[in-house]
Order: C-alpha cells, then structure tokens, then sequence
C-alpha cells in the first residue's frame, strides 16, 4: 500500500498547490482576488519545483525541462526555423496599408519593443485586448481584411513584434477597475477547471505536469508559457500564434475548442501573462 | 438391455463431459486471448485508451511518463473490481489525478472496459 499513500500524499500537495496557486479558493470571506500574491505563489510553484531551472529559462518551455533538448534548442537557435516568418513580418509590418497608414500609426511606439504590454485591459471597452485582436482592429480600421489568426500573417507580424521585445520582462497590468480585475479571475477560473473528455484542465498538463512526457512531447510550464508566442513547430512544419495553440491544446483533450480570440482565451492570455510577469518577451520561440 | 443400456448412459455422459470440458475449455482460452488481444488494442490506441501516452506498457512505442508504468498489476491489484474502478473514475480515488475517467467520460464502454483490464492482468 505504499503506491496508495504515494498517491494520498501527491494529492494532499497538489491539493495545497491547487489552493495556493487559486490563492485561498474556498471558505475565505468574500474571497478578495489577489492578483499580486497569486503571481508570487505561482511562480514559487514553479521555481521550487525546478530548482535547476533560471527563472528566465521557464519562457522556453519544454526546452527548459530537460537538459538534452535544451542544448538541441540552442543548436537551433543557430539557424531558427522561425527566420523566414521573421521577415515576412518585418516587411509586411512595414507595408503601408492602401490608405497609406500602417501598423505603426496603431501602436504605441510604433508598435516596436511592445510585446510585454499585450494584452492588456482596455477600459473603455471593459474588455481584455491581445496583440493579434489589435492587430486584425487595425487592419479592419484601415479598410483591410481581417487575417486568420490561426494561420501565417498573423504569426509573421506578431513574430516581428515580439522579436522586436526580446528580453523586455513581461509587464501586464490589471487597472484599478473591477472589471479588470473580473477578467483575471475568469482567466484563472477558466485555467484550472477541467474539461473535454478527457477532464484535463490547462492546469492538469502545464502546472500538474510540466517536464513530463505525454508521449513524445514533453510539457511546458505555465510559467512564462505566452512569453515565447508566436511559435516554429517541427510538427506543424510551419508557425502557431496564441490562438493556435489555444485552441489545439483545447482540441486534443477532445473538448470542443472556442473560437480564436474568444473573450474566454483572451481572458486567459490575460491571467497567463499577468503571473509571467518579469520574465523576458523570447518569441518567437522554436519548438520540436 | 437394461444393463446394456445402463452401460451406454453411464459412459455417456462421461465422454459428453469430457467433450464439453474440453470444448469449454479451449473456447474459453481462446476468449481470453481475444479480449488480452482486445484489451491491448484499446490500450494502444490512440483514439481509445491512449494509455501510452501517459504510461509505459510492455510492448508499446512512445510511451509519455505522466503516470507509473504499468507492471506487475496482478500482484499490486489482485481484485479485478479495483481496475475497472480505476479505468472507470480514477477521480474517486485520486480527485486531482490527471487519468481520465474512461467509464464515467464514455471514452470506453463497460465491455472495453473488461478487455482492457483483461490485459491488464497479464501485464
Ligand atoms: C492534454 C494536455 C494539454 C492540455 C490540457 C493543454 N495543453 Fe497546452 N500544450 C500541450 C502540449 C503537448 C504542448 C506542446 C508541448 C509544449 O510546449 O508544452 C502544449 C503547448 C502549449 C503552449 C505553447 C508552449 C510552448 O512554449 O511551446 C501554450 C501557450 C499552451 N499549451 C497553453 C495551453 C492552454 C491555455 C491550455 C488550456 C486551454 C492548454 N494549453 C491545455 C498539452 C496540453
Ligand atoms: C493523462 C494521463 C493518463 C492516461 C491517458 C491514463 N492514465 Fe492511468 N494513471 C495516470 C496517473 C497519473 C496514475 C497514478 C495514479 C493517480 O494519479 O491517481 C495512473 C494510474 C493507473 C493505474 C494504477 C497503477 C498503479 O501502479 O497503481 C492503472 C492500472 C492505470 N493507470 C491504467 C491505465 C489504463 C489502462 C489507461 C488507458 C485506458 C490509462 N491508465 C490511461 C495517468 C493516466
């Protein structure tokens, strides 16, 4: 019965994990959202769990959990598969539109060295906004079509942004707004609650089980997860943007994925990328 | 005639046992080896059990690290009961396991259910 104790007691930390990670989910009085402790619990989560992994290693995702496939990612990083989608970004972000304005004309700074301030909580409109919303939102305010985004364009031009951030610490903000504040929760609440067939919440694979392998893909941890988007994928022989990603992860536990940007995804890219603050933008991120 | 009589249904039956231990018997093997052949088949599957993808199996490719490897099952649960239970709902047991719950989620049906823990037991 020792396997059976191993078990009980697996659980009770995961349940302690769970608990601290949900930041005191059930009695408390009023539960007050605390995005702050949360972050903090969170990332100690994950740093006690691996504590050979740098805190700015985590943004590699499965390469920072197993040393063999961290030197084949820097062996990579000699001639990145991604290069190719790199430039078509770079000249397509350049490109002005046919009303002569541009992509720079939308963003602050030009839309340079901005990655780590996506999303971000818009409070006119009350709602979460990701780089790839406000990209399609100044396509279609300047009289351009909307690209897919899970496809090519989209990874190209949120590639050449984050590339243009590399190593800027994630920096996200929730605004004194409840509203903000609702939509962090709800990211959160949508990460760790299990769905599908399969009952796998994002939670079971990126905080349960970060490391290990789920046959022959090993998991990346949640911790800094977003920090690497868009992604080169040996599998998909080409790039995946967030939505991408989201929605097949959602599609393999055999759970009818949402669509692309839905307020739910952007929810949790919210709450994703709030608690993987400080560590550096590395997208575009190569992967197996 | 009485005896002769006696004599054929005395040896009847026997013989008839006998045909039918036999008949049973082999039948039954071979049952047993069609539903470990089934069983092994839902296991590896990946539209079914997908077991490899959390677990390593005796004989299967790939196999992911998520959950122990399964070896000696017979010794560690004799009771065949506490398979099912496990492929059934693992939850039950473990709530925050990542296993699914084949039986509860329909990811496999009772009948799926048995084979798999019939190859369980050779395991
Ligand atoms: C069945 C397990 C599973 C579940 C559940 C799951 N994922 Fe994944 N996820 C994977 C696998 C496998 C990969 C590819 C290997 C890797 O990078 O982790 C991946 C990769 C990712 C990546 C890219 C990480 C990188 O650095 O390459 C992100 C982001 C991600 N998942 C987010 C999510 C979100 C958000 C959810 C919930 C909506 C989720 N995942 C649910 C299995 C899962
Ligand atoms: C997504 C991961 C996953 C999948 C898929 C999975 N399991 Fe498991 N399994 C686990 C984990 C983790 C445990 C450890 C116990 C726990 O978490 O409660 C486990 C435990 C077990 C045990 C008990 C082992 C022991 O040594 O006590 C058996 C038997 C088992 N699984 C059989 C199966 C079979 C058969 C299948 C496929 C039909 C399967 N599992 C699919 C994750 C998985």
């Amino acid at each position: 019965m020792k396997l059976r104790s191993a078990i009980y007691l697996a659980s009770a930390a995961l349940v302690l994990a769970a608990l601290t990670l949900a930041g005191a989910l059930p009695s408390g009085a009023a539960d007050k959202v605390d995005p702050v402790a949360d972050a903090k619990a969170f990332r100690k989560f994950f740093t006690d769990k691996f504590p050979k992994v740098k805190l700015e290693d985590f943004v590699n995702g499965p390469y920072s959990m197993n040393e063999d496939l961290y030197r084949q990612w820097q062996d990579k990083e000699q001639f990145p598969p991604y290069e190719f989608s790199l430039e078509m970004g770079k000249e397509m972000f350049s490109k002005p539109f046919k009303n002569g304005k541009s992509y720079a004309d939308c963003f602050p700074n030009g839309g340079i060295a901005i990655r780590q301030n996506y999303p971000y909580f818009d409070e006119k409109e009350g709602k979460v906004i990701t780089l790839e919303l406000a990209l399609n939102r100044c396509r279609e305010a300047n009289g351009e079509e909307p690209y897919s985004y899970v496809k090519d364009e989209m990874a190209a031009l949120t590639a050449y942004m984050a590339f243009t951030s590399r190593g800027k610490p994630m920096d996200i903000k929730i605004p004194n707004d409840p509203r903000a504040l609702e939509a962090y929760e709800k990211g959160k609440e949508y990460f760790y609650t299990r769905r599908g067939q399969l009952n796998f919440s994002c939670a079971t694979c990126h905080v349960q089980s970060p490391g290990e392998r789920i046959r022959a893909e090993i998991l990346a941890p949640a911790l800094g997860i977003v920090n690497a988007m868009p992604i080169y994928r040996s599998e998909w022989s080409g790039m995946g943007t967030t939505s991408r990603r989201f929605t097949t992860c959602n599609s393999q536990i055999r759970a009818v994925p949402l669509s692309p940007q839905d307020d739910e995804y952007r929810n949790v890219e919210y709450y994703l990328s709030y608690v993987s603050n400080g560590l550096p933008i590395s997208g575009p991120g190569a992967r197996p | 005639m009485t005896v002769h009589f006696k004599i054929k249904s005395a040896r009847l039956p026997t013989l008839a046992l006998a045909l039918v231990i036999s008949a049973f018997a082999s039948a039954s093997t071979a049952q047993a080896q069609s539903t470990v052949d089934e069983g092994r088949k839902l296991a590896f599957d990946r539209s079914k059990g997908n077991c490899l993808t959390c677990h390593v199996i005796k004989g299967g490719d790939l196999p992911g690290t998520i959950g122990p490897e399964l070896v000696d099952i017979k010794s560690k649960y004799p009771k065949r009961e506490d398979l099912v239970a496990i492929l059934n709902d693992e939850t039950l047991r473990n709530p925050l396991t990542v296993m699914p719950p084949f039986g509860r989620n329909r990811i496999l049906t009772e009948k799926e259910i048995n084979a798999v823990v019939d190859f369980l037991q050779t395991l």
